[in-house]
């Protein structure tokens, strides 16, 4: 079942367009890694499929209902692509907890005490049961990432967006939020992740995206594309991550 | 130098008549002038279309005009032109209020401004309305950035009631001058007055360094 179809999406932000006709569908349960140098439009792409930003032409759907549809709640569509951001961007006024149990609460309506222990719930499946009473600011980036993915998967999301979800990390602190999105893979949560994590793409994924200037160049087998790059340019970009 | 304390003990209750007044005028003109400061600063942050206009326009003409001239303006010039009509109480509340709103948009304005718009973002994100955003995320994060400002203005509000001694309205100033008048005592009356309004600042700049201790993320 396709849970995001992009049919000929293009975006600008004023003259300069950042995406070109984007023919791209994505089926539950996949775990897709995107991968290109900056600029490419990997996170304009994400932020195009829960809504960040408002696509310039073609159409997206996401979970069936399409983002230019006036008659589409785009707050529905954000509740079923959760996100998470390369700067957590937790709220820093709210403990961890607060913050899991924050969108249930204002989104969903659950009620103080139910949101609180699925919160709880929550940050124990990321590992931070005894943290949950911490702000941000009293946090390692590797825990405030994953607070902030507890976050997202509070408001039971049918996929998960990830933007570049380690790249603001000490390299001793990627291994925790990556075995976080490991496991959740392996529950079966659809996910797109925006990460030069080879590894991960590698082991975890089960489709490589590369984007080069705002177009999808390479999709396919992560393994097959690592090891034989059809292009010289998908070559040096690999080289170059690593 | 002849300073005579039973003198200023004397004026005290006439002082304390101005010294209600003076909190009277403060409180109401603040409260007015904060509810009108969130909604203009409010619409000039978000670009809301067309009231932007109107909201630049009030803080432009406010801020570029002397509170004296607009109280006149209010208590005198007003019932020639529309016949409105008030107290002078009523006048000096609307004007400290129509004039601490002008600086107090500018104060929202740039703490909304200066939210990280990662914040919005993830609010947006997990699915809440713009103005659940607003509600929940900035406005608690500018609040705290507003208060360093805000008590600037709250004290200058508190001092500009002492300008409404040109409409006649018998805040503590004004009692000061006529205790003057009738006995030409004036080392010892502006020099209590001097201290109760210096006793006024101080509790209200305490008052928000005690809110903004309490409202400090850890």
């Amino acid at each position: 079942m396709k849970i995001v179809e992009c049919k000929k999406v293009c975006k600008s932000f004023g003259d300069s367009q950042v995406l070109h006709d984007i023919d791209l569908s994505i089926n539950t349960g996949e775990v897709v890694v995107v991968l290109g140098p900056s600029g490419s439009g990997k996170s304009t792409l994400l932020r195009c499929i829960n809504v960040l930003e408002t696509i310039t032409s073609g159409d997206l759907l996401v979970d069936g209902k399409s983002v230019v549809d006036p008659g589409t709640d785009l707050r529905h569509i954000r509740q079923e692509a959760g996100m998470v951001f390369q700067q957590f961007n937790l709220f820093p006024q709210m403990t961890a907890l607060e913050n899991v149990a924050f969108g249930p609460r204002k989104v969903r309506g659950t009620d103080k005490k139910e949101a609180s222990d699925q919160a709880m719930e929550l940050l124990t499946k990321v590992g931070l049961a005894e943290r949950a009473h911490y702000h941000p600011s009293q946090l390692s980036g590797g825990q405030q990432q994953r607070v902030a993915i507890a976050r997202a998967l509070a408001v039971k999301p049918k996929l998960m967006l990830f933007d570049e979800p380690t790249s603001a990390l000490d390299p001793e602190l990627k291994g925790e939020v990556l075995s976080v999105m490991r496991s959740l893979a392996e529950e079966g949560m659809t996910m797109i992740v925006v990460s030069h994590e080879i590894r991960f793409a590698l082991n975890v994924g089960n489709r490589l995206i590369f984007m080069d200037n705002g177009s999808v160049v390479h999709d396919g087998d992560p393994r097959e594309l690592y090891e034989n790059p059809p292009t010289e340019r998908l070559r040096d970009f690999l080289h170059a991550i690593q | 130098m002849d300073f005579q304390y039973e003198f200023v003990l004397s004026t005290l209750p006439q002082l304390m008549q101005g010294v209600k007044l003076t909190i009277h005028i403060t409180v109401y003109g603040l409260l007015g002038g904060m509810a009108l400061g969130v909604l203009t600063g409010l619409i000039l942050a978000y670009r809301i279309p067309v009231l932007n206009y109107v909201g630049a326009v009030y803080v432009w003409i406010i801020r570029g005009t002397p509170i004296v001239v607009q109280a006149m303006f209010v208590y005198f010039a007003l019932p020639l032109a529309m016949g409105i009509r008030m107290t002078g109480v009523y006048a000096a509340i609307l004007v400290l209020a129509i004039n601490a709103g002008a600086y107090i948009a500018e104060i929202v304005r740039g703490a909304v401004l200066s939210i990280n718009k990662g914040y919005v973002d993830a609010g947006l994100a997990l699915g809440l309305s713009r103005f659940q955003v607003t509600r929940y995320i900035v406005g608690p994060l500018a609040f705290r950035r507003m208060i360093p400002p805000l008590g600037n203005q709250f004290i200058i509000g508190l001092k500009d009631t002492s300008l409404f001694i040109v409409i006649g309205v018998g805040e503590l100033t004004r009692q000061g001058q006529e205790i003057m008048a009738s006995s030409f005592r004036a080392l010892e009356v502006w020099t209590a007055v001097a201290l109760i309004y210096l006793v006024l600042t101080t509790v209200l700049a305490l008052s928000l360094r005690w809110l903004e201790r309490r409202m400090k993320i850890i």
